[in-house]
């Protein structure tokens, strides 16, 4: 099971309120599509959902329990994944090791059965680095399966991102700007891997991203912030309509 | 037209990886170029090695003089401004001293204060947030400021690394027509790396294709709008 | 009551000096990431400088003036001809070249101006302030607060000092702004290099002068460097006023410790702060989003 709920969330930083009073739903199974200006308060939201900020107000419930009393690292473990716009990987370590990291939460051999390397432990370690090997080969991350993060090109970061959130078996992925730094082919393969994320791990996802074609094309229903409060809400097609948001979001280009 | 940055054989490492075999091109003064290429091909490297940012070998001129060799910031005392991957924001530092290390080369004070308000009005964002710590900006935020800290230079040459990156919509579109009338009216030369094709074929005059560190394509922009394998690559139809 | 304001002005006063070099650890580490062992005995010897200076028959703030300038000039040469060769190397070998530094300037010391304790002027009048606080503990005071809010001025409101603060927060963006930051290093180094100095030549007639008086001095700068946040100048200064009051009143008011102790007293205090707050009192933890 898998269902989000957004209700009248208030974040304020000093005197500027970056989401006021925000409400809004991802059902199980859908894409849901965050867009909005500059600064309109998507991030802020997911860091609130990740629990890495206070909420000064309202609540976020997933699966009709409040995520608010919960710490940051339970987050994983009640099936919430994310990626991160500004990009936090591990620099120093390959991307097998930056997968493995992602692992970790889930795995249940125990820090004594690790540290005594149990039979069982390592049976558990040996079951990570399969995954771990699964995912790379999903998102081709094979071929730099052991080069270093700092080395990669932009975009093969962003997949890397990806995998390393799917380690823990999210049911819901929140994906902050995949598609930044990627060219046309590869938005295309992204759109249609965020499909067969959902179809065949089925996953609920919820997708914040500046890059219209993705949105429209991958998105059930798509939610309009601006200046922290949602502006619209509908199915892509409502929205590229919408006048407001083509007045404050999409221009005359959208 | 006379090349204001010409580059031959130009070759970059990183410690010992081989990025940039051997590239060739040149820059019209007053003109715009765009560099297409794939995830990797060396997009980035190609205008970090410009700036003296990585090793490299081979010649590059800027206005007649040779550049290859010289530090990055002599480099860019001569006029060349940077808009860098990963934005190269001060985190620690506010908007304001951001926008104003653009211009920390510069001589004229008078100017400099102008030249903040104009980018305070380009960037109305930005004046609000002038005295936010950088390191708190959103990602758009930090995206307009590192485009806003290049433009204080007044450059010669703008070197720009996916300016459009993270940038909503109607932004992307405001700062492409501020590019152009920069270029027009300023003379500014550009060299611009952008993911999204279209905008970038639009603006520029010429383009060069990358891929995995070589020159495989050339010509005027039109030209290579027309082209097969860029239509389907980088522009989707 | 008395003896009390008595002990924490003293303390403000001594406080001070660690401040000072407190704040000369800062901006090194800051600008650089390292820490330079060798800050107390670079600043032992602009004091024997002022010493020489002052037997020269030059009047004390002509020669307190230009020692600070000649302490400029040798740590940015200092800079710029041992550690900017180095600036690839490793860690531990910047270690040894401090450590090295440390003995160079300790054992120069030695010869030029020999081992023996020497008296070292002070420029304020013998007395005190209603028995409260001496003059000279007055004067330090005024003195180190005018350098203090100098480098503020400097570090906040001039085009210089917003390029040295970019070029430590991130060399590869000032260099892209066209900072040249090998220079903003050794300024870096200069500047320190007066602060150090100028607590030098004030704690120099309290302690005498000799070439191994900094070395307790250091490290009640380091202590107040730690206590403040080793990246914040403002934390610095606090954690320098810190430890100098609490030493002298736990000196003062805690019988068992007495002179003996006032050290571990104060590396106390370090292990207490780092426990409650492990990046300093005014520590900075890091800005950048995610
Ligand atoms: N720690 C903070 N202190 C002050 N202001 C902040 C802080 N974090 C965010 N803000 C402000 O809150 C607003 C919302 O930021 P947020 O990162 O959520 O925007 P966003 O919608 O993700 O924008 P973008 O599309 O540019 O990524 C911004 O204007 C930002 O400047
Ligand atoms: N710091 C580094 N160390 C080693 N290799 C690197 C480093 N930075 C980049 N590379 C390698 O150099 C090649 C070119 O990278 P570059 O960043 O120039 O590509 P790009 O064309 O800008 O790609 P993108 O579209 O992802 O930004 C890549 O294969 C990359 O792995
Ligand atoms: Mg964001
Ligand atoms: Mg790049």
């Amino acid at each position: 099971m898998s269902h989000l709920c957004i209700d009248k969330v208030v974040v304020r930083f000093g005197g500027i309120v970056a989401l006021d009073g925000v409400s809004f739903e991802v059902p199980e199974g859908e894409i849901v599509g965050l867009i909005g200006p500059n600064g309109a308060g998507k991030t802020t939201l997911f860091n609130c959902l990740s629990r890495l900020y206070q909420v000064h107000g309202g609540d976020i419930t997933y699966n009709g329990r409040s995520i608010l009393s919960l710490p940051p690292h339970r987050m994983t473990e009640i099936g919430i994944g994310r990626t991160f716009q500004n990009l936090a990987l591990f620099h120093n370590m390959t991307v097998r090791d930056n997968i493995l990291a992602g692992g970790h939460p889930a795995s249940r051999g125990g820090f004594i059965g690790n540290a005594l390397r149990l039979p069982g432990s390592r049976r558990e370690e040996r079951r990570l680095h399969e995954k771990a090997d699964r995912l790379m080969e999903e998102l081709d991350l094979t071929a730099v399966a052991n080069e270093g993060v700092g080395e990669l090109p932009f975009g093969t970061r962003k997949r890397l991102e990806i995998a390393r959130a799917l380690m823990s078996d999210p049911k819901l992925l929140l994906l902050d700007e995949p598609a930044g730094g990627l060219n046309h082919d590869e938005v295309d393969e992204l759109a249609e891997r965020i499909h067969g994320l959902r179809d065949e791990r089925a996953l609920t996802v919820l997708l914040v991203e500046h890059h219209m074609g993705l949105v429209m094309r991958v998105s059930d229903r798509v939610v309009v912030l601006s200046f922290g409060r949602k502006l619209a809400e509908g199915t892509p097609d409502e929205i590229r309509q919408h006048p407001e948001v083509i007045e404050a979001y999409l221009g005359k280009a959208g | 037209m006379t090349h204001l940055l010409e580059v031959n054989d130009l070759h970059a490492y990183y410690g010992p990886t081989h990025v940039l075999s051997g590239i060739h091109f040149s820059l019209n003064k007053g003109g715009i170029t765009t560099i297409l290429g794939a995830n990797g091909a060396g997009k980035t490297t190609t205008l970090r090695a410009l700036c003296g940012m990585v090793t490299t070998k081979g010649q590059i001129s800027l206005d007649g003089r040779r550049i290859d060799g010289s530090a990055c910031e002599e480099i860019v005392r001569m006029g060349v401004a940077h808009v860098p991957e990963g934005r190269g924001t001060f985190a620690a530092l506010t908007t304001e001293e951001n926008l104003k290390l653009g211009a920390v080369t510069r001589r004229d004070k008078h100017g400099v204060t102008q030249d903040l308000e104009h980018m305070y009005s380009l960037f109305p964002r930005l004046k609000e947030r002038r005295k936010q710590q950088a390191g708190t900006l959103s990602g758009g935020e930090q995206q307009m400021l590192a485009v806003a800290r290049a433009l204080m230079l007044r450059p010669n040459l703008l070197l720009l690394d996916e300016p459009s990156f993270g940038l909503a919509p109607l932004i992307v579109a405001e700062l492409f027509e501020i590019l152009g009338r920069i270029n027009r009216e300023d003379g500014v030369s550009m060299l611009l790396v952008e993911q999204n094709a279209e905008l970038a074929l639009d603006l520029a005059s010429h383009a060069y294709l990358l891929e995995t560190g070589k020159v495989v394509l050339s010509g005027s922009a039109e030209e290579i709008q027309e082209h097969d394998q860029v239509r389907r690559t980088y522009l989707g139809y | 009551m008395d003896l009390f304001l008595q002990l924490v002005l003293s303390g403000l006063a001594t406080g001070c000096i660690y401040a000072c070099l407190a704040l000369a650890v800062v901006t090194i580490h800051t600008t650089s990431g390292q820490v330079n062992f060798a800050q107390g005995e670079m600043a032992m010897f602009s004091a024997y400088i002022a010493w020489s200076l002052i037997d020269l028959g030059l009047p004390y703030w002509l020669a307190f003036i230009l020692t600070l300038a000649v302490s400029f000039l040798g740590a940015a040469m200092i800079q710029i001809f041992l550690l900017r060769p180095m600036a690839q190397a490793s860690i531990l070998s910047h270690v040894i070249v401090f450590l090295g530094l440390f003995t160079i300037f300790n054992s120069t010391a030695g010869w030029i101006w020999s081992f023996t304790i020497k008296p070292f002027p002070s420029p304020f009048p013998e007395g005190s302030v209603m028995g409260l606080i001496g003059f000279h503990e007055l004067g330090v005071l005024g003195v180190v607060l005018v350098l203090l809010a100098a480098v503020y001025a400097f570090l906040n409101f001039t085009p210089v000092g917003l390029a040295m603060r970019a070029a430590a927060e991130n060399p590869t963006s000032a260099r892209l702004v066209g900072i040249r930051v090998g220079r903003m290093l050794a300024l870096g180094w200069g500047l320190a290099a007066v602060m150090g100095a100028a607590a030098g030549m004030m704690i120099a007639p309290v302690v005498y002068l000799e070439p191994n008086m900094m070395a307790g001095i250091l490290l009640y700068g380091f202590a107040a460097a730690v206590v403040g946040g080793i990246d914040s100048p403002a934390g610095a200064v606090a954690g320098g006023i810190l430890v100098g009051v609490i030493e002298n009143l736990a000196g003062a008011y805690l019988p068992f410790i007495g002179n003996e102790l006032k050290l571990s007293t104060a590396l106390l205090v370090i292990v207490i702060v780092l426990l409650v707050k492990p990046s300093g009192l005014f520590g900075r933890t890091a800005v950048n989003r995610v």
